[in-house]
């Protein structure tokens, strides 16, 4: 299957620190990555770079999607090509209410039926006339990330540690709806590609992976099964990443 | 039976001593520019306005074809030209010129310049000598009229000084809704408005009062406001200035008298070209158990300079509530915003007054969120500007609201 997204020999700078050190990165049409790695590795100024948050500067290399070079395009030209992201902590917004991003991002044609639908499943019809991430909680704030994705309909999703902050009895609500904007609860619904950061692995309870990777000191430095990996940290840490250099 | 002339000529002669005293606050203006005095006659229904006088009036809340009001009144210069009330609410309210109801109404002496001190400026002093009207709504006891009240106050012409007063009285138990546009109805008018507003809400009563202010770049405007509130009654301002103007200066005060009393300022203005904008809210609390909240939203772009005041002051011996919340967004390095929060407790043992103030630019982390859902740099600082400025203001009737909005959405993205 041809690449979706594909990153070579990308070096990055935020804050005048080298932040990536030449990763090369490749993932298919409908596939799903997870990026494991230590704090302070590279893993969400890897995602923030791909979206093109100006913060991180590409110093080398370059970053292509579905076959365009999107290296030098701004964020909402990379939203709109289809590239979308799941923040870790969002900002709040003060004043701009989660319908109304909801009404704008949905100018895309999704019918009102479906976003109905989804407010519902995500149990957010409470905040849709609240400042957006305005005294969220962290689960929350995932499923608002989320429903705004849903929305927002891209091809490529970037997930950054969708489990933090959220408590036991809404990891399964954040998994489950991770899973079916991918389209992996249903046979026949399009796939759409993701990359997911997680710390803690919870999300491959409901999130079947393809690949997994660890960043480490800004470098991809090993790939493989998702499970195994995360196996592998569980046992040993990352201490052993070092070596792979 | 009118006033006395008594009465009126101690007013006078109060006014005449303070002819040059400048205002505590806003650049003083020279009054001998603006003699211009023009009559005009009355009109048979709004719809017979010119074309450029009706948009400007529609641009402040104002509906020309009266749908939904409870009555209307409209003053362009020193004219009084349309006066009406729906007949569906005769009984419930009253709707005439202040001019007309101080030579029906004696006992208008106990309002009439009751509120605001007639010797506070020149300004005040110029409203008094030379007074051109004003509207003067009375709704009666216990007396609810479901639409709101409009009224329009024009300015036509140049160099005119329209000198209105205007009062609104709210008796025990009754409930009002009034919706003031002031405007021009040439954009390059040269002028002055003074309106001096005595509102008075009585044991119960309740006063929704939403104003509008569509003014130019050569206009200058200082309105002076006082409302009294009595015993459980509440008092609600909705102000809005998002046009330019040459300079405006205004600090409308409630004084909550009566226990259980509660008045509430809402405030959002737009600083745009050399604006030079003064403006706040003083909320005095006398009354036990009275609550006062102020909020303001500005944006200083351009050239444009701010004041934002806002004043609680507690006196009661009793526990009383109040809160400040004043934000500022700058847009230029051109522009300029003072934030001037005061809390004052005179001896107000059990009084809770806090305030929160703020100005900041615009946060660039908001922005590009937006822009990872695909919305451009543009539409997002837009949205976050509209979303800044759009109050949550409760029971604001729909319309209204949208009309705020529309007003609002239009202006942020003219000024980007």
């Amino acid at each position: 299957m041809e690449e979706m997204l594909k990153t070579i020999d990308l070096w990055v700078t935020a804050d005048d620190r080298q932040i990536l050190k030449g990763v090369n990165f490749s993932i298919k049409y409908g596939e799903i990555n997870i990026l494991f790695g230590p704090n302070g590795a590279g893993k969400t100024s890897f995602m923030m770079t791909l979206m093109g948050f100006p913060k991180y500067k590409v110093e080398q290399g370059g970053i292509y999607f579905k076959g365009e070079d999107i290296t030098d395009k701004d964020i909402y030209e990379r939203a709109r090509l289809g590239l979308g992201v799941s923040f870790q902590r969002p900002p709040t917004v003060r004043g701009v209410t989660l319908r109304k991003i909801i009404e704008i991002i949905s100018n895309n044609g999704l019918n009102k039926e479906r976003v109905i639908e989804n407010v519902e499943k995500l149990n957010l019809s409470g905040h849709l006339d609240r400042g957006l991430n305005d005294g969220f909680s962290g689960g929350e704030m995932k499923r608002s990330e989320l429903l705004q994705l849903v929305v927002q309909r891209p091809d490529m999703v970037l997930i950054d540690e969708p489990e933090s902050g959220v408590d036991v009895e809404n990891i399964a609500l954040v998994g489950e709806a991770i899973n079916s904007l991918l389209g992996r609860d249903r046979v026949k619904d399009h796939k759409r590609g993701a990359i997911i950061i997680t710390h803690t692995g919870y999300i491959l309870d409901f999130v079947n992976a393809d690949k997994g990777y660890i960043i480490f000191d800004g470098r991809l430095v090993c790939g493989g099964n998702p499970r195994d990996i995360l196996s592998e940290v569980k046992k040993h840490g990352y201490r052993r990443c070092a070596e792979c250099r | 039976m009118s006033i006395s002339t008594a009465y009126l000529s101690d007013i006078m002669q109060k006014a005449e001593k303070v002819k040059g005293k400048k205002a505590t606050f806003g650049p003083d203006i020279d009054l001998s520019y603006y003699t211009q005095y023009i009559e005009r006659g009355k009109i048979e229904s709004m719809e017979s306005l010119s074309q450029q006088a009706k948009e400007a009036a529609v641009m402040t809340g104002i509906n020309i074809k009266e749908e939904l009001r409870s009555g209307s009144y409209l003053q362009i210069d020193q004219s009084v030209v349309y006066e009406s009330l729906n007949r569906a609410y005769e009984g419930q309210l009253e709707i005439m010129s202040t001019t007309d109801a101080l030579n029906n109404y004696d006992w208008l002496e106990n309002y009439f310049w009751k509120s605001v001190p007639v010797d506070q400026d020149k300004y005040t002093a110029q409203a008094a000598l030379n007074m051109t009207h004003g509207y003067f709504i009375r709704v009666f006891p216990r007396q609810k009229p479901p639409y709101p009240v409009q009224s329009c106050l024009l300015v036509a012409e140049n160099y005119v000084s329209q000198n209105v007063h205007n009062i609104i009285i709210v008796e025990e138990g009754a409930e009002l809704q009034v919706i003031t546009g002031c405007t021009l109805s040439k954009g390059d008018a040269e002028g002055i408005h003074l309106g001096i507003s005595e509102f008075y809400v009585k044991k119960g009563g309740k006063l929704f009062f939403t104003m509008i202010h569509n003014w130019a770049d050569n206009f200058h405007v200082r309105p002076r406001t006082a409302v009294t509130v009595e015993e459980d009654g509440s008092f609600v301002s909705n102000y809005v200035l998002l046009k330019p103007v040459k300079s405006i200066q205004a600090f409308p005060v409630a004084y909550l008298k009566g226990d259980r009393a509660s008045a509430k300022f809402n405030t959002v203005v737009y600083g745009l070209k050399d604006s030079y904008i003064d403006l706040g809210s003083r909320i005095i609390l006398e009354g036990e158990n009275t609550r006062g909240e102020s909020l303001a939203r500005t944006i200083a772009a351009d050239e444009s300079i701010i004041y934002s005041r806002g004043d609680l002051m507690a006196e009661t011996k009793g526990y009383c509530l109040a809160h400040l919340d004043c934000r500022g967004i700058l847009f230029s390095n051109n522009a300029k915003i003072y934030a001037i929060p005061q809390l004052v407790s005179d001896g107000a043992l059990k009084a809770e007054l806090s305030h929160e103030a703020s100005i900041g630019p615009i946060a660039e982390d908001q922005v590009e969120y937006l822009m990872s859902r695909g919305i451009s740099r543009e539409d997002a600082v837009s949205v976050i500007t509209s979303g800044f400025l759009n109050l949550d203001i409760p029971f604001i009737p729909e319309f209204l609201d949208r009309n705020i909005k529309d007003v609002i959405k239009a202006t942020a993205k003219e000024a980007l």
